[in-house]
């Protein structure tokens, strides 16, 4: 992976902008500079990749992001947002040049108010502090990443991040109303307003999932939705993974909308079995299918659900009847990727398909995988088609992540020459900016780089992410620089 | 001018040279829009896919949202956002204009249900953004910022869309007898509460209106426990079906005078609604109102408030904020350097 030369003439001026910078926040020592210090944020949860910034900022208000956006659009310094640095794609992963701007500081609840169904927040606030503030009222925010104990809403509106209960209710874009940006040039503004809708074009669409690369979002106002009387899963196991997938579309064919629909393969199976004993059956693949309500309405719909797996000859269909069956039914699969860890390094990949592909790209997965030479085990949102497939390696093995490399790109091209795309719900970052010509023309980048233009005309904010590095060199304004 | 594929939609607007309006059934033009030359993507019709396993469908914007309609019926599926159908609107001028119905307060809005697009540039270029999968976050999402862009951006000639089961049963309460403090009330409490409505709104006639959908068992446990919540205050009737919703949706389609469409948070509905001329609905739990009023009439508007003219004089209030103003501009002339593209897809 590459990363273009920093700016010398930015690195040699350190001194006199950390100044600036220390000048225009109330608290000295939210102003980092030293070595040791500024380490802590030289990675995001791409820690592959590390570089140490030039200077991390932790501000407090929308009006102190201003003032620093203002200081480095003036002396021309990148400016790398972090929300808690879970990115999964190196999306707030630092160069030499750059000062971090974190939103850790910046968690405060604003407003909660329940008859507009909606809550604001500064964006340093977690996803799950963000339900923590409003459960008490018996609402709860709906996009559920996997890291929602640790990630920043911040992050998640920087990625329009998913989760597991998406299939329902949406992603990101689809909860948030509102958002008050820093542009590069330091002007705040205010977008969205009630039910999302503001002036003239969708500006708060476009900036949910731009990856903090047209503006920092420091407060958000989010959709709020009443907390179901309940849930419940069912696993269901199966002897083949065609058979698992044509019973994924069944479900959904069938008018059943359930909160989460998951896949496991063998593999996972065994590998979480041995990390957790959540006492998985013995299957090629499994499925768990959550749906909520209140107690008579589950019923029926788990009804539904049984009669049609039936249909498909399963080995087993295990119905939760007590909170610590439920528990024990979540328990490996929310366990997968630590399980997964214990036995192997591994690499994640985040592509999306049609569901109606799932038996062909899983297929073509176990090909890739026997001619790489690399084990792949396979667990996923079904419902939505986001796969996470997890190509295991030795990272200590010369040439071994290399290959991890070239397999988990050939998976990715599969998913966007069957419809999906590269990436579901983890950004392009720095991981996947190289396969976006896989997936786009020059034309469609073209047209999404002329909005960046827009917003940051001089390429400030976190440049060097999404786009190749040879299609945004001149935007950089760094021409031939890169290939050093 | 009616091209007959996306190439020659694309030589056309390559070649204009005066100010063009791209439009499908022009059934949803705003005062003041669809001038210049007419740029009609009628003839770009199609189901280019339907996958109802995967709750996609892929449509040539020209489509008639009426054959779309029906052939997702034929599926026992839907569009979750509920566009009113009007005679001769097309897909394309549905999401052109971001046209969100009732059941915009659960299952979002039109840009919510959009995937994917293909469109032709104001420089007569053709692109494509987002996909056919529900989760995508593949570089910027040019969709939703394409989504209700009337048209200025380019002429959007593929749309993908979610689609969504039909619920098998429907029931619509009416409750009679509220003024206006006492609907919002009704209608705050059904949507806070774990009663999974669809829809929330007041007819013209006074009559709030909720709507419950879903399995059969489910759709009456929740009615219960509904009417239990609103209390005695209002006279409660449990009609089955939701023709209420499609009056409450299909409102201001016929007459002459100016007619608002007012966003707002619920909790400022109240003054708003006091100082109303009739006649008036409000929808999406208080958060919408739509009034017929004299043309020199205008809205007092509450903090936050966008107040557009739909019939009568072209429109908007408040003053768009500068900087947004600059944003909107920059990026429309990153897709039409030239300034061709009017207002007018729809």
């Amino acid at each position: 992976m590459e990363m273009p030369a920093p700016d010398m003439s930015v690195i040699s001026r350190r001194d006199q902008i950390a100044a600036r910078l220390t000048d225009a926040l109330a608290d000295p020592a939210a102003v980092i500079t030293d070595p040791a210090e500024t380490r802590a944020y030289e990675c995001d949860a791409l820690s592959a990749y590390r570089c140490p910034p030039l200077a991390v900022v932790l501000p407090s208000t929308t009006a102190e992001v201003a003032a620093v956006l203002r200081i480095c659009h003036d002396e021309r310094v990148p400016v790398v947002p972090r929300g808690a640095g879970t990115s999964l794609a190196g999306g707030s992963m630092p160069t030499a040049d750059a000062v971090v701007i974190g939103l850790a500081r910046m968690t405060d609840v604003l407003e909660i108010n329940p008859q507009d169904r909606l809550i604001r927040v500064q964006t340093g606030r977690t996803n799950l502090a963000v339900t923590g503030a409003v459960a008490g009222q018996g609402f709860f925010y709906a996009p559920d990443p996997s890291s929602q104990l640790a990630c920043a809403i911040g992050g998640n509106i920087a990625m329009n991040s998913g989760g597991a209960h998406c299939l329902k209710y949406g992603v990101t874009t689809n909860n948030l109303l509102g958002a008050t940006v820093v542009l590069m040039d330091g002007a705040v503004v205010e977008l969205g307003g009630p039910m999302g809708e503001g002036a003239g074009l969708d500006l708060l669409g476009v900036i949910c999932g731009s990856e903090g690369q047209l503006g920092i979002v420091t407060e958000a106002t989010l959709r709020i939705l009443p907390t179901p009387e309940g849930a419940r899963p069912v696993l269901i196991a199966f002897d083949s993974a065609e058979t698992a997938g044509a019973c994924v579309a069944a479900i959904i064919r069938s008018g059943i909308l359930p909160v989460a629909i998951e896949y496991m393969d063998r593999p996972c199976i065994a590998a979480t079995e041995d990390f957790c004993g959540a006492g998985y059956p013995d299957c090629e693949a499994l499925l768990i299918v959550e749906v909520e309500g209140s107690a008579p309405e589950i019923d029926e719909q788990l009804r539904l659900i049984r009669d049609i797996a039936q249909g498909f000859a399963p080995l087993e269909f295990r119905e939760s009847g007590s909170e610590d069956e439920s528990r024990r039914i979540w328990l490996g699969r929310k366990s997968a990727f630590g399980a997964m860890g214990v036995i192997s390094d591994y690499m994640c990949l985040d592509g999306t398909i049609p569901v109606s592909q799932l038996p062909h790209v899983l297929n073509r997965i176990g090909e890739l995988s026997a001619k790489a030479g690399l084990r792949v085990a396979n667990v996923f949102h079904a419902g939505d088609g986001n796969m996470h497939p997890l190509i295991l390696y030795d990272a200590n093995a010369p040439g071994d992540l290399e290959r991890c490399e070239d397999l988990g790109a050939d998976i990715l091209r599969l998913c966007v020459e069957v419809g999906g795309c590269l990436t579901g719900e983890h950004g392009v970052g720095v991981e996947k900016r190289e396969l976006m010509t896989a997936q786009y023309t020059p034309a469609d980048l073209e047209a999404q780089m002329r909005v960046k233009d827009v917003f940051d005309p001089q390429w400030l904010l976190n440049p060097a992410k999404v786009f190749p590095l040879t299609v945004s060199a001149a935007r950089r304004g760094q021409g031939g620089q890169d290939a050093a | 001018m009616r091209p007959e594929t996306e190439k020659e939609l694309a030589a056309l607007i390559r070649a204009a040279t005066s100010p063009v309006s791209i439009t499908g059934g022009a059934t949803r033009l705003r005062p003041g829009e669809g001038q210049g030359n007419r740029i009609d993507l009628r003839a770009l019709t199609g189901i280019t896919l339907y996958e109802p396993e995967a709750l996609t469908v892929v449509v040539r914007a020209g489509t008639p949202l009426a054959e779309v309609q029906a052939a997702l019926a034929a599926e026992n599926q839907m569009l979750a956002f509920e566009p009113d159908p009007r005679d001769g609107s097309t897909i394309g001028g549905v999401v052109a204009a971001n046209a969100s119905g009732p059941r915009r307060v659960s299952a979002g809005a039109c840009r919510d249900a959009m995937l994917g697009i293909r469109m032709v540039t104001g420089e007569g270029e053709i692109i494509r953004n987002g996909g056919r999968v529900m989760k995508n976050v593949t570089g910027y999402d040019l969709v939703k910022l394409s989504a209700g862009a009337r048209g200025t951006l380019g002429a959007i000639t593929e749309v993908a869309l979610k689609t969504a089961p039909v619920p098998p049963v429907r029931a619509t309460l009416r409750l009679t007898g509220l003024d206006d403090a006492g609907a919002i009330a009704a209608m705050t409490t059904a949507l806070t509460g774990p009663f999974d409505v669809t829809g929330a709104g007041r007819l013209t006639n006074g009559t709030v209106i909720l709507r419950l959908e879903g399995l059969a068992g489910s759709v009456e446990y929740r009615a219960g426990r509904l009417r239990e919540a609103l209390g005695p205050q209002a006279a409660i009737e449990t009609v089955e079906g939701d023709a209420d919703f499609a009056t409450l949706r299909d409102y201001g389609q016929t007459g002459e005078a100016a007619l608002w469409r007012i966003v707002l948070r619920p909790s400022q509905a109240e003054p708003l609604l006091a100082q109303l001329p009739d006649p008036h609905i409000v929808d999406w739990g208080g958060a919408l109102i739509r009034a017929e009023a004299p043309q020199d009439w205008r809205p007092d508007l509450p903090q936050g408030a966008r107040a557009d003219c739909e019939r009568g004089a072209a429109m908007s209030l408040p003053e768009t904020d500068p900087v947004i103003a600059r944003l909107n501009a920059g990026i429309r002339a990153s897709f039409d350097p030239r300034g061709l593209l009017l207002e007018g897809a729809a």
